[in-house]
């Protein structure tokens, strides 16, 4: 039971960098492995923070600036230095390991006493005589989902809106005169901060951060943005955000399962990759299928009548490659000439 | 000089320095007054689009000024451009975002070259404005506001953007073979709506197309592009003289002279080569 409630917990506040991860990924089309480094700075710059007497929420107001700023600089390489969105992303992640181990002073800091979040809440349960778990459930859920609300209304605004057209149509944006540098500035910024906030939360709840926790983190993000989409879907902005927090939820779940399941920790990374890529492969096959399905049925609807059945059976059976339609037609046309 | 458009000497070579420097441009004046609908013809690789993308500020233009509505916008990038010029690609799926609905690519356009901010968008107000405009497409868009333009066809999607491209009237309307990739129906409906909506706001335009027959049909004025120059300057009144054979002829007449351009500047290079 434990694992389960640690996986919620932890799911609601990894929720917030998913949603991070859906601002750059699917709204910005903008594929930002900067996560994996800013996840870790916001980390280090909580805990080092928390460690020199810093309140915890205060800690983690300064882990989403230092996110923001690890967006900003990948913002600038890729819209100012005209180097690839893949390998700016890259380079910001590279340099921040750097910059981790300086923030930190070394590769690990416990949190262990120090005054942090969560001790915080657990003195508030403690007082009013809660279970701690349900403070935690609650407030991590009212945070998550009042910066699903937040990420929302910005999304609606004029400045949003040129944001999510920059992502779908960027020279269409251009010429009605908004600067896609602004924008994707704007949209790899707030992103981070979200992933900087997230690992500030993260450290806290964990109590403690280190320079490796943000490795494969920008997979974990995908992992539950696309998992909430085939949960929840995307067709609206609110239920796309809604889909990225409760996919990272569901991820917590698939891997406390994994756990349960004694699948070796050291093989996890490796399951989350093979997730990613099935959610990634399999819907868009599936839709091919279906559509094929219909304008066959649709096919044979026209041309066989009563037969259809069999007929679209036969051309599923065939498979719709080309090679496929290049051996039909020849026939067809031989056919029409006798 | 007030209003309209005004290129001074314009050039623009592509790869310069290498051998595979072209000339897309070269010195090209043209002024064109307030109000003016100007067709534009020429075959492939005349820079017709490059003449275009030259004024939208998609290209920096290597020499020459272009002065738009009487202010120099030579060194202007291409978003604070889009502030006064209004364009329709050719691809139908290039003038609008796919992903947003009719409003919200309404409400885009409705901010042409405004400053973006944090304000909520689209109030009641608003929308009645864009189902008016949009009835006046005559497709039924006005009672689709929420429906993802992606889902549109490609006819309702170029009507679309023209309209957007004009709903805060440019002060010049760019039109790149905005109908060549529509069946000849639709063609017909977004010339019949180019027409109305440029006739009705007078706006200044620059229209490029394929099509002899639109090209002698629309516009007060005829331009003719080759090889990076304007061959030839129609008016409507000689517009109105000629049939599609004669602009046919026109345009070989062109690419003749050019071939014995070409066999001038051959033999000369071949006879550079032999002379040491």
């Amino acid at each position: 039971m434990a694992l389960w409630i640690g996986s919620l917990e932890q799911g609601l506040l990894f929720g917030i960098m998913a949603i991070g991860v859906y601002l750059t990924f699917r709204v910005l089309s903008f594929p930002d492995l900067t996560v994996d480094g800013s996840f870790a700075l916001g980390g280090a710059v909580a805990a080092s923070l928390v460690v020199a007497g810093v309140s915890g929420w205060a800690a983690a107001a300064v882990a989403a600036l230092a996110g923001a700023g690890a967006g900003l600089i990948t913002g600038l390489l890729h819209t100012k230095g005209k180097i690839n969105g893949l390998l700016s992303g890259i380079l910001t992640m590279i340099a921040l390991y750097s910059v981790n181990l300086r923030v930190m002073g070394r590769a690990n800091v416990s949190l262990l006493n120090e005054k942090t979040i969560k001790t915080e809440l657990e003195a508030w349960a403690q007082a009013a005589g809660v279970d701690r778990h349900v403070v935690f459930g609650v407030m991590f859920f009212l945070l998550l989902f009042a910066v699903k609300l937040a990420v929302d209304w910005f999304l609606r605004t004029d400045l949003g809106t040129a944001v999510r057209a920059t992502g779908d149509n960027p020279a269409m944006i251009r010429s009605f005169g908004v600067d896609t540098d602004g924008t994707i500035l704007l949209g790899l910024i707030l992103s981070n901060a979200l992933v900087g906030l997230s690992g500030g939360l993260i450290a806290q709840y964990q109590g403690y951060a280190d320079v490796q926790m943000g490795i494969g983190m920008i997979i974990v993000g995908l992992a539950s943005v696309i998992i909430g989409e085939v949960l929840i879907g995307a067709q609206t902005i609110f239920r796309a955000t809604l889909a990225a927090a409760a996919g990272a939820v569901a991820y917590r779940f698939v891997i406390a399962a994994a756990l349960r399941l004694n699948v070796d920790p050291n093989d996890l990374k490796l399951l989350t990759a093979l997730i990613v890529v099935v959610a990634l492969v399999v819907p868009p096959i599936l839709e091919k299928r279906r559509l094929q399905r219909r304008l066959d049925a649709e096919d044979a609807d026209a041309v066989f009548g009563d037969d259809r059945r069999q007929a679209a059976a036969d051309r599923a059976g065939a498979g719709a490659g080309p090679k496929a339609e290049g051996r039909v037609r020849p026939a067809e046309k031989g056919g029409e000439g006798g | 000089m007030t209003g309209g458009l005004w290129l001074e000497r314009v050039s623009k070579t592509f790869h310069p320095g290498t051998s595979n420097a072209r000339r897309a441009l070269k010195d090209v004046t043209l002024s064109i007054a307030p109000g003016e609908f100007v067709i534009l013809i020429g075959s492939n690789g005349a820079g017709k689009s490059t003449l275009m993308n030259a004024i939208a500020g998609r290209i920096p233009v290597d020499r020459g000024r272009i002065v738009l509505d009487g202010v120099d916008i030579t060194r202007w990038p291409e978003h604070r451009r889009a502030a006064l010029i209004g364009r329709v690609f050719q691809d139908p799926m290039m003038g609008t975002a796919p992903s947003l609905s009719i409003a919200e690519n309404m409400a885009l356009a409705y901010r042409r070259g405004r400053r973006r901010v944090l304000r909520s968008f689209i109030g009641a107000k608003e929308r009645a404005l864009y189902r008016e405009a949009l009835a006046t497409l005559e497709l039924g868009l006005e009672a689709r506001l929420e429906t993802k333009v992606g889902t549109l066809s490609g006819g309702e999607r170029q009507a679309l953007s023209l309209l957007m491209a004009t709903f805060v009237e440019p002060k010049l309307l760019l039109l790149d073979e905005h109908t060549a990739a529509l069946d000849p129906k639709r063609a017909e409906l977004v010339l019949r709506l180019t027409e109305k909506i440029v006739r009705e706001k007078r706006l200044t335009t620059l229209m490029i197309t394929h099509n002899m027959a639109h090209a002698l049909r629309m516009g007060d004025r005829l331009l003719m592009m080759h090889a990076g120059e304007i061959v030839l300057d129609l008016s409507a009144e000689e517009k109105a003289q000629m049939e599609i054979d004669d602009l046919l002829r026109a345009f070989e007449r062109v690419r003749g002279e050019t071939f014995v351009d070409d066999r001038l500047v051959f033999s000369q290079l071949e006879g550079k080569d032999h002379a040491p």
